[in-house]
């Protein structure tokens, strides 16, 4: 086995080694290495063998079409490639190459004669001017007015200066409550202990103020402030579904089994679980929300489809300096 | 032939006597040294990988009815840029292993940087002359954050839908300026218009990448002209001698071979490691969200410090001065972030009073106050990040989200303080013992010394 090895590294290293001319003696630079065969051949085989995974990967994308589990075997092939490669360098680097240890200075810490011929220069330059201020304070002007300029063309990026549009929902007096396909919803779809979506007839189901959801609660469960309390329609409420703390939908809804020790139902966000009561108006119970969830007023027309009977009582969506400035407003 | 070669180059370039430089450029060996190495090969993935998806990528939100090979989400409305990762990662051969690998390149790349991060900061490296080095790094980082934001921002799954919701909720509640820089980014209020999604795919694939990159040039250029740091592994090591292998032969296979297992490794986590199916979050549209959702990690800690914080808003009158966001998306981020840019600054102006030149690093145990310090920071930015994750636990351990919240919110307190102090005394301790050893040897170096006197 050694001697199939050994048969191997020399014929390596001969066929390598072919014509190359003799040089005349000179010092060496890098330091004598005794010869490592062993090491030689590991480094040898590992390469091999990442030549052997690489050349797998074209023929793995050629002909593994239709095998499962495709993306694993190139994954592999490719990776495994590079990993022995690597290796066979780290072998390389570690036991084959000499590694020597060398010695040099930090470069200085300064260069105090360079620093002072530049500052001479530099102020030499400036003698000839009559007023160096004068001609330093303009030079600076004209930079920071052109760069003024420079940005300018970014504030057309966006409406940088309305900000009316944060108060505009689709939502007006009539509007029909209507779900993500656009079938309107009827009071009677809406049970307790179960939670929906709702969307303005006929409006951009994106927009922030779009969205509402639905809850039935029992008559006897409402604490509603006096301003708030004609905005449910027959124990439904609405409410923005888009959360006051960051934006994200309101998609959870704590609704308890067993009412007596249970805690109270609850809207609540998935991203940072901020939780907001709706029995109350849409106070928040727990969570970092800094506001209250916007709630929809409700009425039910003669059919049974529940409408929006005007818009939210606050402004919907994430807050900003201006959330509390006024009411939302129809688009 | 290689004598030809580099006759032909020298011949053309006059580089002989700068490579020959470059080849006997000392590097100090240890391992530590390598995390800066890792990064910068996984930047050099990254942008690979990453040009190649660009390739398949369009950066449009337009609604389109999905039918694509696969039959769950077949006739679901999402958005043109939904549907070309979606078909990059189900249609193109090879374009799932391209994304995964580019996604855990993104992961193992800040991970990497942070460690290097907490490398230099317990060894006190970022000292005069290396401030700048270290402030360059700094920012490296945090634009890092950045760019893997954009980038998992830009696939519109429902994941990364919430995520840029939350980013919004962040962006306007900066105080004064907010809701404005919001419409300006945002070209509108959230989720804003189709440019929207130009915008991220410009930053991302061009202006954050060739910034990063150029502030790579810059940080391993002022590394290279102020030379490695080193421990002192032996008497030779000292402030003005550098000691260790040169660039060639020695350090190059070394670094070569780092990078393509490096490499190699991203490809294997790539094949073998699902990583962001998008498939199954499915499309992202204002109303949805889902339960569980965790970012990548290394915005973990935003989450944390976002989901920690008590509800409320600063209002005067009607005024909203600081919304709640703001305290744990941007106030946070901005204190550790000022912590590590002014610690160079307040460490020497106000514990050491050493303006000094330093080449030869510290181990953690001889600064105890830096090291004490350095462990509370860390662990309070730490513990607000498990909070970030939290949700998953308690489920996991079947426990109240609300109790495990009240707990942490005092905890990310309490814990750093005592862990900070906790350290500083094993470093103090550490330290006495190292004295103490050292004057030991000495002693018995004297009396053996004295009795080889006396037998003479």
């Amino acid at each position: 086995m050694s001697k199939a090895r050994d048969l191997f590294v020399s014929l390596g290293v001969l066929l390598a080694g072919r014509g190359r001319a003799k040089l005349p003696e000179r010092e060496r630079i890098v330091p004598e290495k005794p010869p490592r065969p062993g090491w030689e051949a590991t480094a040898v085989v590992l390469f091999g063998l990442a030549a052997l995974s690489a050349l797998a990967f074209p023929f793995l994308y050629a002909f593994g079409r239709h095998l499962s589990h495709e993306t694993q075997w190139l994954g592999l092939s490719l990776g495994l490639a590079f990993v022995l490669a690597g290796a066979g360098l780290v072998v390389a680097g570690r036991q084959l190459i000499v590694t020597e240890e060398i010695e040099e200075d930090y470069p200085p810490e300064e260069h105090p004669e360079e620093q002072e011929l530049l500052a001479q220069a530099i102020e030499e330059t400036g003698d000839s001017l009559v007023s160096r201020r004068l001609f330093v304070l303009s030079l600076a002007g004209a930079v920071g007015a052109i760069g003024v300029a420079a940005v300018t063309p970014l504030v057309s990026l966006g409406p940088v200066f309305g900000i009316s549009k944060f108060f505009s929902t689709p939502w007006r007096r009539g509007r029909r409550l209507v779900d993500e396909s656009g079938r309107p919803w009827k009071a009677s779809d809406i049970e307790e202990e179960d939670f929906y979506t709702a969307f303005p007839e006929g409006a951009d189901e994106e927009e922030l103020g779009s969205p509402v959801v639905l809850v039935r609660l029992p008559q006897s469960s409402f604490d509603l402030p006096p301003e708030l309390a004609h905005y449910p329609a027959n124990g439904i409420v609405a409410y923005s579904k888009i959360c006051t703390h960051a934006g994200c939908a309101i998609s959870l809804y704590r609704a308890p089994l067993f009412q007596p020790d249970e805690p109270k139902p609850a809207l609540v966000c998935p991203c940072h679980y901020s939780t907001f009561n709706p029995a109350d108006g849409g106070s928040v119970q727990f969570g970092p929300a800094g506001r209250k969830l916007p709630m929809l007023p409700l009425e039910i027309d003669r059919r049974g489809y529940l409408r929006a009977a005007g818009n939210f009582d606050e402004a919907v969506g994430p807050s900003w300096w201006g959330v509390r400035n006024r009411k939302p407003s129809p688009a | 032939m290689i004598r030809k070669t580099l006759k032909v180059l020298d011949q053309r370039t006059g580089d002989a006597p700068l490579l020959r430089k470059i080849a006997r450029y000392v590097f100090p060996d240890h391992w530590s040294f390598l995390l800066g190495e890792v990064a910068l090969y996984c930047f050099v993935v990254l942008v690979l990988t990453g040009t190649y998806l660009a390739l398949f990528y369009t950066d449009s939100t337009r609604q389109i009815t999905y039918h694509g090979p696969y039959k769950p989400l077949d006739g679901q409305k999402v958005s043109e840029a939904y549907n070309s990762v979606l078909n990059l990662s189900t249609t193109v051969r090879v374009g799932l292993l391209m994304r995964q690998t580019h996604h855990w390149a993104a992961d193992v790349f800040v991970a990497a940087i942070f460690l290097h991060l907490v490398r230099v900061f317990f060894t006190g490296a970022y000292r005069k002359p290396r401030e700048l080095t270290y402030l360059i790094g700094l920012t490296v980082l945090f634009v890092s954050l950045l760019e893997g934001y954009l980038g998992y921002s830009l696939v519109d799954d429902l994941l990364s839908g919430m995520g840029l919701a939350i980013g919004y909720g962040v962006a306007i509640s900066i105080p004064f300026i907010g809701g404005n820089l919001g419409e300006l980014i945002w070209h509108g209020p959230f989720p804003g218009t189709d440019v929207f999604f130009s915008r991220m795919y410009i930053a991302h694939v061009f202006l954050i990448p060739g910034l990063i990159g150029m502030l790579l040039v810059a940080h391993l250029g002022l590394v290279a002209m102020k030379h490695h740091t080193q421990f002192k592994q032996g008497p030779r090591e000292t402030e003005r001698k550098i000691v260790g292998v040169p660039t060639f032969p020695g350090q190059a296979p070394r670094s070569v071979g780092l990078m393509f297992v490096t490499t190699g490794v991203l490809f294997l986590l790539g094949g073998l490691a699902q990583i962001n199916p998008i498939w199954l979050w499915g499309p992202y549209h204002t109303y949805l969200s889902t339960n569980g959702a965790q970012p990548d990690w290394y915005l973990g800690w935003l989450i944390g410090a976002l989901r920690l914080m008590p509800g409320f808003d600063v209002v005067i009158g009607n005024y909203t001065l600081v919304p709640n966001p703001f305290w744990g998306g941007a106030l946070f981020p901005l204190v550790v972030l000022a912590f590590l840019v002014s610690w160079p600054y307040v460490e020497r102006r106000f514990i050491t009073h050493d303006y000094g030149y330093h080449n030869l690093l510290d181990r953690p145990r001889d600064a105890p106050l830096r090291t004490g310090i350095g462990v509370g920071v860390f662990i309070w930015v730490a513990l607000i990040f498990v909070a970030g994750s939290v949700d998953r636990v308690n489920v996991f351990f079947d426990l109240s989200y609300t109790a495990t919240i009240d707990v942490m919110r005092v905890a990310v307190w309490v814990v750093p303080i005592v862990c900070g102090a906790i350290a500083y005394r094993v470093c103090v301790e550490l330290a006495q013992g190292d004295e103490a050893e050292r004057r030991r040897k000495r002693a018995e170096h004297r009396a053996k010394a004295m009795t080889e006197l006396e037998s003479s």
